[in-house]
């Protein structure tokens, strides 16, 4: 079957949509893994409840963008709280302690989920449906908007490390925690507020991406295996290579759609993720190791 | 303090300390006393202790026996970030200058603390600005990028920015170049004129002479004597014995 020019604009519009949204999850794992050594293996589930408190929030008001905002908040809160009663404590411990409570975490959360909200999907409704014709398509401009809000959030971010005196205090917390503290920055509370930003990041992104693919108890186990691939592939703790790699994995993963199922097409992020492990082991997008 | 007396009130009273890294006992029962603004050295051979002393001061390691007061009160077992506040600067002896950060956030990680209004900040910046001039050139470059002299600079510009009482100086002119060791002298005794005290570990013997009032000599985790500069300069034996020079 040829490839035609129109499939490959298509799929490359996928891609970048599909990106954004991953690279808005892989962030906020990231900026944990940086500032803190922690893999945290309950990000899927803080996304998935994310949707959750979204599709609560739309029963109860109506409102997608209100949903959007008290999903990040209520999320953010729930992961400094997470971050204060279960990771706190184990600071300096060996990693895999932190791994083993992330993961109990995650089981917990997600037994909590199907417990509360049952095993039937439920669907987020997009707060826009209008369309536009691509080629012999009618692509939503919902679609668009989710590409352009993960985008914003990322540009916020970064713009909040960049300029302000948190976002120096996290830059200097990630590079070197001892110092860090010898200069007066409370360290304890740093970890805490990274925490929490991610956690609110992933519910962001879930509420933003629920009206795609519907919401259940498992939908977070797909997104977190795909940004673990993405933050090892954009470098550990590197913000900008997991950006990167979120939108270079996923324009893969498009481009391969089209010679087989998407469901076969995921075995690209697995052999990038490989050859990356093999040959580039500190991360594709980093120019020197620190 | 030429009579080597310490003052009536000690601002960092460190006593007794016995400091582990896991089951290496590293401090055997340190004591020691530094008073408001005064400029005090500790010397003797690697490893015998003297980073971990400072260390343990700073609240980076906890010592297992033992006690260390602050104006009067007990800071043992204290949050470094707490101290920090409370006005203990430190600069270490590897600098761990924030690589990734601008000489200017750099200095800000200790500059923008709560109850700092701008015009006292600037002051700040003008002050470390006009003593080392390098670092308001470099302002907006990248803190790795420096020299190892402007790196040491930084770390102390730096502890300044806390506008601290005491400031923990560990091996600041270890790997610099004579120029170099002759102007972290000079910002030691700037540092003197201000008022700030300072607690000195170094190898340079003669700049330690020179720069303290007192000094404590250190051995296998031990305070095995402790004298005036000025008795030290007329007695080298005691130097070479505890320094091997």
């Amino acid at each position: 079957m040829p490839i035609l020019l129109d499939q490959i604009v298509i799929q490359t519009i996928n891609g970048i949509v599909t990106g954004m949204i991953l690279a808005l999850v892989a962030s906020g794992l990231t900026l944990i893994f940086g500032i803190m050594d922690v893999v945290n293996f309950a990000h899927g589930e803080l996304f998935m409840l994310g949707a959750y408190v979204g599709v609560t929030t739309i029963v109860a008001t109506g409102s997608f963008w209100l949903a959007l905002l008290v999903a990040t908040v209520v999320i953010g809160l729930l992961g400094a709280i997470i971050q204060v009663t279960t990771l706190r404590p184990l600071l300096g411990r060996d990693p895999l302690t932190t791994i083993l409570a992330t993961f109990g975490l995650s089981l917990v959360l997600q037994n909590y989920a199907l417990w509360q909200f049952g095993p039937v999907a439920r669907k987020i409704p997009e707060p826009f449906t209008g369309h536009f014709s691509l080629f012999y398509l009618d692509y939503p401009w919902y679609r668009l908007v989710i590409a352009g809000l993960s985008a914003a959030i990322i540009g916020a971010l970064w713009l909040f490390l960049k300029f302000g005196t948190y976002g120096i205090w996290i830059r200097a917390t990630t590079q070197d925690r001892v110092m860090a503290s010898a200069m007066g920055i409370p360290v304890p509370w740093v970890h805490t507020a990274v925490f929490a930003i991610g956690a609110g990041m992933a519910a962001a992104s879930g509420v933003l991406f629920g009206p795609l693919v519907g919401v259940n108890h498992a939908m977070g186990l797909d997104w977190v295996l795909k940004a673990f691939i993405v933050v090892v592939v954009g470098g550990m703790g590197n913000l900008g290579g997991s950006i990167a790699a979120a939108i270079f994995v996923s324009l893969l993963e498009a481009y391969a759609s089209l010679w087989v199922s998407p469901a076969q097409a995921v075995i690209v992020s697995f052999v990038v993720l490989i050859l990356t492990l093999l040959f580039r082991p500190t991360g594709l997008f980093v120019p020197t190791p620190k | 303090m030429s009579g080597g007396a310490s003052p009536a009130t000690p601002l960092v009273t460190v006593e007794g300390i016995h400091t582990y890294y896991g089951k290496s006992h590293i401090l055997h029962g340190v004591s020691l006393e530094v008073g408001p603004g005064e400029v005090v050295g500790l010397l003797g051979r690697n490893g015998v202790g003297k980073s971990t002393t400072l260390k343990t001061v700073m609240g980076l390691v906890r010592p297992s026996q033992g006690e260390v007061r602050y104006e009067g009160g007990t800071i043992t077992g204290l949050a470094p970030h707490r101290l920090a506040r409370l006005g203990i600067g430190y600069v270490p002896e590897d600098r761990r200058i924030f690589r990734l950060l601008t000489v200017m956030e750099n200095l800000r990680t200790g500059l923008d603390r709560t109850g700092v209004d701008d015009q006292r900040k600037q002051a700040l910046l003008d002050k470390v600005y006009q003593y080392f001039p390098v670092l308001a050139d470099r302002r907006n470059q990248a803190g790795g990028t420096l020299s190892g002299g402007e790196q040491q600079m930084l770390a102390i510009a730096r502890a300044m920015m806390l506008e601290p009482k005491i400031i923990l100086l560990d091996e600041p002119t270890e790997g610099l170049m004579p120029r170099m060791v002759t102007q972290i002298r000079q910002i030691i005794e700037a540092l003197h004129r201000e008022g700030v005290a300072i607690l000195l570990v170094e190898q340079n013997v003669p700049l330690t002479l020179e720069a303290c009032q007192r000094i404590y000599l250190m051995e296998k985790g031990m305070v095995r004597h402790q004298a005036t500069a000025a008795a030290l300069r007329a007695d080298a034996a005691v130097i070479h014995q505890y320094m091997g020079v």
